[in-house]
């Protein structure tokens, strides 16, 4: 097989764009569609901070040095939650990285800073882990880009992950969730805006970059993740992608262009009545936020 | 050759030469899913393993869902 762009021996084959890529133009390919999306969903301006969330793995340390490769003010941010020996080694494969790029690398740790960790905080929240797991992310990169002076928070979800999410939206028809699923949630007050700039490259992609680019990253899966929902979904639609490439960029690209803006109304309806947790002062819906909640069952 | 296989990590023994599409489908893998790496590149699935060959078919889909 041969590069599409160079007419050199491939080394990766992406079968949706029906093309082969060496190396160098296969780095190339990924820098381009990351800039592509981030200029196209209007991501970052000139001028601002990036918070980029790094776990160790490969979306996010791919992610992290592609953002650093096309300029931008981007820090990483690491946030240990004690799931043992995996987020041990998760933490390593990030300072690595941050050390390896002369780049900076915040970090928090669920444990030391807050008094518990994702396997014993959902047991006792009576949460799935992947739940109390998302839930603390979502909080803790939100509040450490506050707290850090960014304007974005950029996480490394990618085709496949928003993908597998949108089918499990709408097996269930969660408007709400469909609602809220865009590449950019805006910045509004007590949130920094949040992109994944990511959509474009599915994780067969971001997996390959990290090789080629000689990026470590952590292989093993999360133990608390091991057969959950959202992994039976992506197995499914690798299933279908297989048969016919390109099915998974179709189904994603094509909500967002024909179908999101039809549920982004319901989204809205349910902002409008946040307010401050009147324990961090977080924006909610409730008294106290989903995160607190789960803070004070799990310190009990 | 030895093949290196991940989540679990594990090495099973396959006489080459053998394309990367064959080996793949002898072990009932999703192209989709998983990467080819010979020493420390990828190959594409119409490549041919030798014996000599030191090869990881590493998994791609990772289970974070946030």
């Amino acid at each position: 097989m041969k590069c599409r762009r160079c007419r050199g021996p491939a080394v990766i084959e992406v079968r949706r764009h029906n093309a082969g890529f060496c190396s160098d133009c296969f780095l190339h390919h990924c820098h381009e569609q990351v800039r592509r999306t981030i200029d196209d969903f209007s991501m970052t301006g000139a001028g601002e901070r990036v918070l980029v969330a790094v776990s160790g793995g490969k979306d996010s340390l791919a992610l992290w040095d592609i953002l650093l490769d096309l300029g931008h003010d981007v820090d990483g941010l690491y946030l240990g939650l004690g799931i043992g020996e995996y987020s041990d080694q998760s933490g390593d494969y990030a300072r690595a990285f941050a050390a390896r790029r002369g780049a900076k690398l915040v970090e928090v740790d669920l444990p030391a800073d807050y008094g518990f960790d994702i396997p014993a905080g959902s047991a006792a929240a009576h949460r799935v882990p992947c739940s109390a797991c998302g839930l603390s992310k979502r909080h803790l990169f939100n509040r450490a880009a506050l707290d850090g002076g960014y304007d974005v928070v950029a996480t490394g979800h990618n085709l496949d992950d928003e993908a597998a999410v949108l089918f499990g939206n709408v097996l269930r028809w969660s408007t709400d969730y469909l609602g809220r699923q865009l590449p950019v949630l805006p910045e509004r007050e007590g949130f920094v805006r949040k992109v994944k700039p990511l959509v474009r490259l599915a994780e067969r992609e971001t997996a390959a970059y990290c090789v080629l680019a000689g990026i470590d990253y952590i292989v093993e899966e999360c133990p608390m993740a091991a057969g959950n929902r959202h992994l039976g979904y992506k197995h499914a639609l690798d299933s279908i992608e297989e048969q016919s490439p390109g099915t998974k960029a179709a189904f994603y690209f094509g909500f967002l262009d024909r179908a999101s803006a039809l549920f982004t109304p319901q989204a809205a309806v349910e902002q409008d009545g946040l307010r401050a947790c009147v324990s961090c002062g977080a924006p909610t819906t409730a008294e106290v936020c989903a995160f607190c909640k789960l803070l004070e069952r799990a310190r009990t | 050759m030895k093949v290196l296989l991940r989540n679990p990590r594990r090495e099973v023994e396959v006489p080459g030469p053998i394309g990367v599409d064959t080996l793949l489908r002898q072990l009932e893998m999703n192209r989709e899913s998983v990467l080819v790496i010979r020493g420390d590149t990828l190959v594409t699935g119409d490549a041919v393993l030798d014996d000599h060959d030191d090869v990881e078919i590493r998994p791609v889909i990772s289970g974070g869902c946030c």
